[in-house]
């Protein structure tokens, strides 16, 4: 089923609606991050609100001593009855004592953004009186969607990374001594995954942002390369590139094959080294899905919008043959995901399809509206819709898995499809009961 | 600021939700930022609501700190208003707005202006009450608001029904187990004779309201919230309501004498106790257990309770007094309740705990060593990690706890469940205590592939009855690591001496 060749040629459309959308408050980004930097501490200053949303997100964690907390704000704090630098000075020395970690991140939340508590000012000073490393990042819901709010954090991790003193400074030399610093969090399997799959064309890379523990930040000098892994991450490049004078690389990002290909030779081709094999490598992993693909030809996809991924998922899903409705998106920052978009495109025409709308700030009852007119195969959609829509007979696929799922590189690429392919599979057998929609109203 | 990792009772907005998303006809508009509409994701996973959830965010982002909501929140309320034609708009502030301090109730007034549905502002302070609070002050203010409207309209109907009839008010989304409560509670009350008029607010429409006076009287199955209208029902229109809990056959055969009470007094005749006594001897199974030798090993056994006020001081009197077993502690994280609960239990509890922090919970759990636990999903993973078992009995919970099957906590097939939830933690923890001793689960590395060993190991007839003294339930398995110990040690018979040596080395590992 492809649409007529007028169709094709439109190019990107770009629509906002009213940002009535279903997503993760961006304080969620502490349970992948405490995780991935071991001898961190996050405290969540914040209120009840914050609290229960992070013990019932995240589920069976909070019950394994995690490494965060909430400062839970009272009224007398809110009323300025009692001193904040004084609490949070209170609060950081028993986690001090009892965790003993080697940094302790504030997440600023909705509240400390109200009633302007300055968690930028106190750090500095807690952090010389206390002896530990604080970082502030405002994660809050008033400004960002779920996973920006790991891009706070890192832009606020990138402004603490120590420069790097070149040996031989030489204005000719900067080329040969800058690095190649990846920024973005992802499981150490992956990231070792990654590593292999440049070192192949021989990219070195001069350190993660971030690493394993706060210990072992890059160091960054003026010039250094970066790139980023995710989507999501614009402020981080924006910090990286404005406050740390590096060069930031924009490449598509590595999800599927062909967005790990175009990543990889993006970033040969600014270190100018050779991609050779690189086109019988992506081949190759293309044949091993062709099991899964096969599936997928032709059927609709429908991304209502909640993590920032969209744009990348819906680009492979295309390039598997699916075809895309629509990509809601709760932010886009066109040019950070600017070569991402242009092999959305380029992918699009390439398979003869049209290309999808893209819609910010989306709305979620105009787009339930939209789906029932449309009838895709499959709804990629928060856990808020998903069982009301599977009652209306439609298909559904939690977003929140492709954030917790390892999706980066050529061989996580069938763990994207398997996700996707698991609610078309299994289609309950329920013919006999001749009835397939559960709706009570 | 307090240094908080997990909270029993949640936000005050979330109990609001609650109340509007069990009516049939209510739309909540919560003025809040962006996520935190989790509520959504909480009814739709945990109840797995076929319908979409009725609660919209008018969202408070950096324009709206800015300048204010402005026109927003009204344009949210009328669009609402046209798209899903609601009865009632509840406005529901959440902790953001109640520091933006706008207000909201000139808001509510003016959008009340041109809805075709009824619009208002919930009257809850984040910082002052918890979800219960909430939740009983909200079905209050939809009851009184409903109830004042019909008495100004002329249309509220207070004539009494000719048979005698209940109100159910109180159960409500995301309770413990309250469907099932819901329907073992109808039967209940159709064994008696006694009409159903309204259940508030499950499944009701806001328009039921105003033949809420038409019942006899009220029941209020759960403490935590319906008191509040029961209260005001009581003041407004002289209805009386039950304070029993219908949990446990003790509690059930007293609710249902309170039932009877009401009703002679409203001069409805009645005596119940012939019904009483054939429920507890031959449907409910709970009486019998309490006699039968299971029962008996349960004697002197310890527990530790702790959850919201009712299912706590429910289970705490049914372990004493139905069952036998000592409770060390008797607790609930319920601010308000502490007097009733050392009134109703004070006397069956070695100690009563009033908290919310899990971490004094936990720890006093740690010091006791009580045979089994009680609680919440909370006490679940603190008995995890001690190796205590733990029966879960009350919210906060997981999406276990909304089982698909018939499980009611109240009324005499509630008695059975509760039986057995209570048995099975306490066997479960004699056989984890018994694997231990012998050996423990690890089935790792097996001798043989086959379940039957082909080359049998011969068992001389002392060890032979000294396995035979072993639990049967856990037999099989000691036989099992004996005969792989022996199997190491190259020995061919099994005696006395070498199950002790066994034995010896398995534990040592411990």
């Amino acid at each position: 089923m492809s649409i007529q060749s007028t169709e094709i040629n439109k190019p990107l459309s770009f629509e906002c609606e009213t940002g009535n959308y279903h997503t993760f408050c961006p304080i969620s980004c502490v349970s992948w991050l405490y995780q991935k930097i071991e001898d961190s501490f996050f405290l969540v200053i914040g209120t009840k609100t914050c609290g229960y949303f992070l013990q019932n997100a995240l589920g069976v964690m909070i019950f394994a001593e995690p490494r965060y907390a909430m400062a839970e704000l009272e009224e007398a704090d809110i009323s300025a009855h009692l001193n904040d630098y004084a609490e949070l000075k209170r609060l950081c020395q028993v986690i001090q004592k009892d965790r003993n970690p080697s940094v302790i991140f504030w997440i600023g939340t909705c509240t400390t953004e109200i009633i302007k508590m300055d968690l930028e000012g106190i750090a500095p000073k807690l952090e010389a009186e206390l002896g530990i490393p604080i970082i502030v990042a405002r994660a809050n819901g008033l400004d960002y969607a779920f996973t920006q709010g790991e891009d706070t954090v890192l832009a606020a991790l990138a402004q603490s990374c120590h420069s790097r003193v070149e040996k031989l400074k030489s204005q000719s030399s900067t080329n040969s001594d800058s690095r190649l610093i990846l920024f973005g969090s992802i499981p150490d399997p992956i990231v070792k995954e990654l590593t292999i799959e440049l070192e192949e064309y021989g990219v070195k890379i001069g350190g993660w942002l971030p690493g394993k523990r706060y210990t072992e930040l890059p160091q960054l000098a003026d010039g250094d390369f970066v790139c980023g892994i995710h989507p999501y991450l614009s402020r981080t490049a924006t910090t990286l590139m404005r406050r740390r004078k590096c060069r930031l690389i924009g490449a598509p990002f590595p999800i599927g094959p062909d967005g790990t290909k175009a990543w990889i030779e993006k970033i040969c081709s600014v270190l100018n080294l050779s991609s050779v094999g690189l086109t019988e490598k992506e081949a190759k992993v293309w044949k091993s899905l062709k099991p899964l693909t096969d599936k997928l030809k032709d059927k609709s996809v429908f991304f209502m919008g909640d993590n920032l991924l969209e744009i990348s998922l819906a680009r492979f899903l295309i390039r598997c043959g699916m075809i895309v409705y629509e990509i809601g998106i709760p932010y886009l920052d066109k040019r950070y995901q600017a070569a991402e978009l242009a092999l959305l495109e380029k992918t699009c025409l390439e398979q003869g399809q049209f290309i999808p709308m893209i819609v910010e700030k989306p709305d979620n009852y105009n787009q339930i509206d939209r789906i029932k007119d449309l009838q895709p195969d499959l709804v990629i959609t928060g856990m808020a819709n998903a069982n009301p829509l599977e009652a209306r007979g439609l298909r559904t696929k939690w977003s929140v898995e492709f954030t917790f799922a390892h999706v980066h590189g050529f061989k996580n690429a069938h763990n994207i499809l398997e996700l996707i392919s698991r609610p078309l599979r299994y289609l309950p057998k329920l013919e006999d009961m001749n009835q397939l929609e559960y709706a009570t109203n | 600021m307090k240094l908080a990792y997990w909270m029993y009772a949640g936000p005050a907005h979330i109990g609001t939700l609650r109340i509007a998303t069990s009516f049939r006809d209510i739309h909540a508009i919560m003025h809040a930022p962006l996520g935190d509409d989790y509520f959504n994701v909480m009814r739709s996973m945990l109840e797995r609501k076929r319908d979409f959830t009725p609660v919209t965010a008018s969202v408070v982002d950096r324009h709206v700190l800015a300048r204010g909501s402005q026109e927003k929140v009204i344009h949210n309320i009328h669009r609402k208003d046209k798209e899903e034609s609601p009865s009632l708009i509840i406005l529901t502030p959440t902790c953001t707005s109640s520091i933006l301090q706008e207000d909201l109730q000139n808001f509510v007034n003016r959008a009340a202006q041109d809805c075709n549905a009824d619009v208002i502002l919930a009257d809850v302070n984040h910082y002052r009450v918890n979800e219960m609070q909430a939740a009983d002050k909200t079905l209050e203010q939809i009851i009184k608001f409903y109830l004042q409207k019909a008495k100004k309209n002329n249309l509220l109907d207070i004539e009494k029904t000719d048979l005698a009839s209940v109100n159910i008010i109180g159960p409500c989304n995301l309770s413990f187990h309250h469907q099932h409560d819901l329907a073992e509670l109808r039967r209940l009350l159709q064994d008696l004779n006694i009409r159903v008029n309204q259940i508030i607010p499950e499944g009701a429409s806001v328009d039921n309201i105003k033949n809420l006076p038409k019942a006899w009287f009220n029941i209020i199955p759960y403490r935590e919230v319906g008191r509040a209208s029961a209260e005001f029902l009581l003041q407004e229109f002289n209805m009386p309501y039950t304070t029993i809990s219908p949990i446990g056959v003790v509690e059930t055969s007293k609710f249902i004498r309170q039932l009877e009470q009401i009703l002679n007094q409203l001069g409805h005749v009645c005596d119940f106790t012939k019904y009483i006594e054939v429920q507890t001897r031959f449907v409910s199974q709970s009486a019998w257990f309490s006699r039968s030798i299971d029962c008996q090993n349960l004697a002197g056994k310890t527990a530790v309770v702790f959850g919201d006020a009712t299912h706590a001081a429910a289970l705490t009197k049914i372990l004493v007094k139905e069952m036998g077993v000592e409770v060390l502690i008797a607790g609930t994280y319920c601010k308000g309740e502490e007097e009733w609960f050392e009134q109703e239990v004070g006397s069956y509890a070695k100690q009563l705990l009033f908290t919310d922090d899990h971490h004094l919970v936990g720890d006093l759990i740690a010091k006791l060593e009580p045979s089994a636990i009680f609680g919440t999903q909370m006490e679940r993973h603190i008995g995890k990690r001690l190796n205590i078992p733990c029966g879960v009995i009350s919210a906060p919970v997981h999406i276990q706890n909304f089982p698909l099957s018939y499980r009611p906590f109240l009324g005499y097939e509630g008695s059975n469940q509760i039986a057995d939830l209570i048995y099975n933690s306490f066997t479960l923890g004699m056989e984890d205590h018994l694997l231990e001793l012998f050996g423990g689960h690890d089935t790792k590395d097996v001798i043989s592939n086959t379940l039957s060993s082909h080359e049998s190991i011969a068992w001389d007839n002392n060890a032979n009855d000294e396995l035979k003294k072993i639990p049967g339930f856990v037999r099989g398995k000691v036989k099992r690591n004996i005969e792989k110990f022996a199997k190491t040690k190259g020995l061919n018979t099994i005696t006395m001496e070498v199950m002790y040596a066994a034995k010896e080395e398995q534990s040592g590992n411990y």
